[in-house]
């Protein structure tokens, strides 16, 4: 019984994903065959070679990782910071500052979108790295913060006290104590950054002007509209796309897991 | 609890100086966050709030005119905007009671005794699997399988479920359906990963305790599962409801918001992007703010990340 279920859910799970990599590797003709196959004499690498010999396309995979790891890096940075600030400093606008950080989770990016193009083309940053980059701060801070704060106050208060009374700064207790305990933490926050800079789409298609800038979920839309659909290159483009978040949340899942709901429901 | 500023367990650390420092500390740490989202958030913010009440805004040649709140009573008694405010709280609210009925159901599943560790651990992956894909991928994956010659339409004609082939991506009366669906695929591992971890926590004393007063597995899950997960749920039905509600790509990249799909986010992007109109634009757009904030009071007050 629990495994009919089981196997049940994991079809409504895998099967559309089993499909979508199948696909991938039929030819475009035979993508919509009569009755259709999951492996068809069509099987080829013919739309992977394709997608990884144009510079275009590989150019949309460098920005995306550039884009992402700078992220990913600033954000961590950011976030210990200010966890920091929030789990071991009581001060006058503490409660105020958490409220608006929290509540920034519920600004929706449409709201700021109208705005935001002349903000970004007026900071000089309009179709650049850096405007993604800070973007992508914007987005991602919030929970961060709110992981990394309930990461922190897990550990025990002693220990800082501890190197204070050694005569260290809060500065040396930070880096040399709660930023080494705290990786789990810290990678969950890393990995849940790197993920949603690598996705986010609304802002990297509005923000940038020039194939150069762009990142490949830019790039898959490109796909969509140009040379009636190439399916199987597009779908290759999206498995490989698909590939550095799902590699980093099979190595990292358990830190992830944790961190994830640890900082979104404490109940 | 009340915190103890770290500085204050140095006895020799009273002086005038470090008082100051110790003031100006937590602020320093948190200036990084505090200037990014002034400058990122705030003054968006105002700046879509000052535009909504005024006509002309943005690449106009006529100046800017104060209307006050015209532009909001335009756009409210807007048809299309009342079918988008219907759409987006259909969809918001089907995701929300789905994606709990499949998240809660997948953790109860993995967290059965009869399985092994190992088997867990497989399916686990498998059923997260949908949360590693990015709006856009979910969006052409699933445009691959409905396509009206794609392999659902193949798999349910074969068994005699649907009489003819169904365009659910292009049929007014499909298609918010399937978008729907689309958006369930993809949001529940959330819940699911959620669950997991909350179900963990529930100590098996008190299952004991039922056992002992003769309760069986319903009862169980009645009076102690559900209960003991209720925080979990209210703050992840609210997270996700302000999720979907901000729910663009996933709209735009399947239907483009047509064939009545048309959510808040799509319509305020093209009364803005493709109609011009940024002041009725920044009026939907804090329309959607507002609905939004109003969730997010619930959600904050739910959270204890501020120390009481």
């Amino acid at each position: 019984m629990v495994w009919i279920a089981l196997i049940l859910g994991a079809c409504f799970a895998g099967l559309p994903v089993l499909w979508m990599v199948s696909s991938s590797f039929k030819s475009n003709l035979e993508i919509f065959a009569y009755p259709p196959a999951l492996i068809d004499e069509s099987f080829s690498f013919q739309a992977y070679e394709a997608v990884l010999s144009d510079p275009g396309q590989l150019r949309f995979f460098f920005n995306s990782y550039l884009v992402a790891i700078l992220v990913t890096i600033c954000t961590v940075v950011t976030s210990i910071l200010a966890g920091y600030s929030l789990s071991r400093y009581d001060f006058r606008f503490k409660k105020v500052l958490s409220l608006i950080i929290i509540g920034v989770q519920s600004v929706p990016p449409i709201t700021l979108m109208i705005p935001y193009f002349g903000l970004i083309v007026w900071l000089g940053i309009y179709n650049s790295y850096a405007a993604l980059v800070l973007t992508y701060m914007v987005f991602t801070l919030s929970y961060a913060i709110i992981m990394m704060t309930g990461y922190f106050n897990t550990l025990p208060r002693d220990l800082d006290e501890a190197v204070m009374i050694d005569g260290g700064g809060s500065f040396v207790t930070l880096w040399r104590i709660l930023v080494p305990i705290s990786l789990p933490g810290i990678v969950a926050v890393g990995v849940y950054t790197f993920m949603l800079a690598w996705n986010e789409f609304l802002f990297a298609l509005t923000l940038t002007r020039t194939n150069d800038m762009r990142t490949v979920p830019i790039g898959i839309h490109l796909l969509m509209g140009q040379h009636s659909f190439e399916w199987n290159q597009m779908l290759a483009l999206s498995v490989l796309g698909s590939l550095p978040v799902l590699i980093l949340f099979l190595l990292f899942q358990r830190y992830f897991i944790a961190g994830m709901s640890a900082g979104s429901v404490k109940g | 609890m009340v915190s103890v500023s770290p500085s204050e367990v140095n006895p020799s650390s009273h002086s005038g100086w470090e008082q100051r420092k110790r003031k100006f500390l937590p602020y320093a740490y948190l200036s990084p966050t505090l200037i990014l989202l002034a400058v990122l958030t705030v003054v968006p913010i105002v700046t879509v709030f000052l535009y909504s009440l005024f006509d002309n805004v943005i690449v106009n040649p006529n100046p800017p005119e104060f209307v006050g709140l015209e532009n909001y009573e335009e756009v409210l008694t807007h048809r299309k905007f009342r079918a988008a405010v219907s759409n987006t709280l259909y969809f918001a609210l089907a995701s929300v009671i789905v994606h709990f009925l499949i998240g809660l159901s997948f953790a109860l599943l993995l967290n059965s005794r009869l399985l092994s560790t190992n088997v867990k651990a497989f399916f686990r992956v498998i059923y997260i699997l949908p949360w590693v894909f990015t709006a856009s991928i979910i969006a052409i994956l699933w445009r691959l399988l409905m396509n009206p010659h794609g392999v659902i339409n193949f798999v349910l004609l074969e068994f005699g479920l649907i009489p003819e082939l169904v365009e659910w991506l292009s049929d007014r009366k499909v298609a918010i359906h399937a978008v729907t669906f689309i958006n369930i695929w993809s949001g529940y591992p959330f819940y699911l990963v959620s669950f997991l971890a909350g179900l963990q926590g529930i100590p098996d004393d008190l299952y004991e305790a039922g056992r002992v007063d003769g309760g069986n597995a319903w009862q169980l899950f009645w009076h102690i599962t559900l209960p003991q997960l209720r925080p979990i749920i209210i703050s992840l039905a609210l997270l996700d409801f302000i999720w979907t509600i901000h729910q663009f790509t996933l709209v735009w990249m399947t239907t483009g918001g047509g064939r009545n799909t048309e959510v808040l986010s799509t319509y305020t992007y093209k009364t803005a992007f493709s109609k011009y109109d940024y002041s009725e634009a920044s009026a939907t757009a804090m329309v959607i703010l507002v609905i939004c904030t109003f969730v997010a009071i619930f959600y904050v007050r739910s959270q204890r990340m501020v120390d009481e």
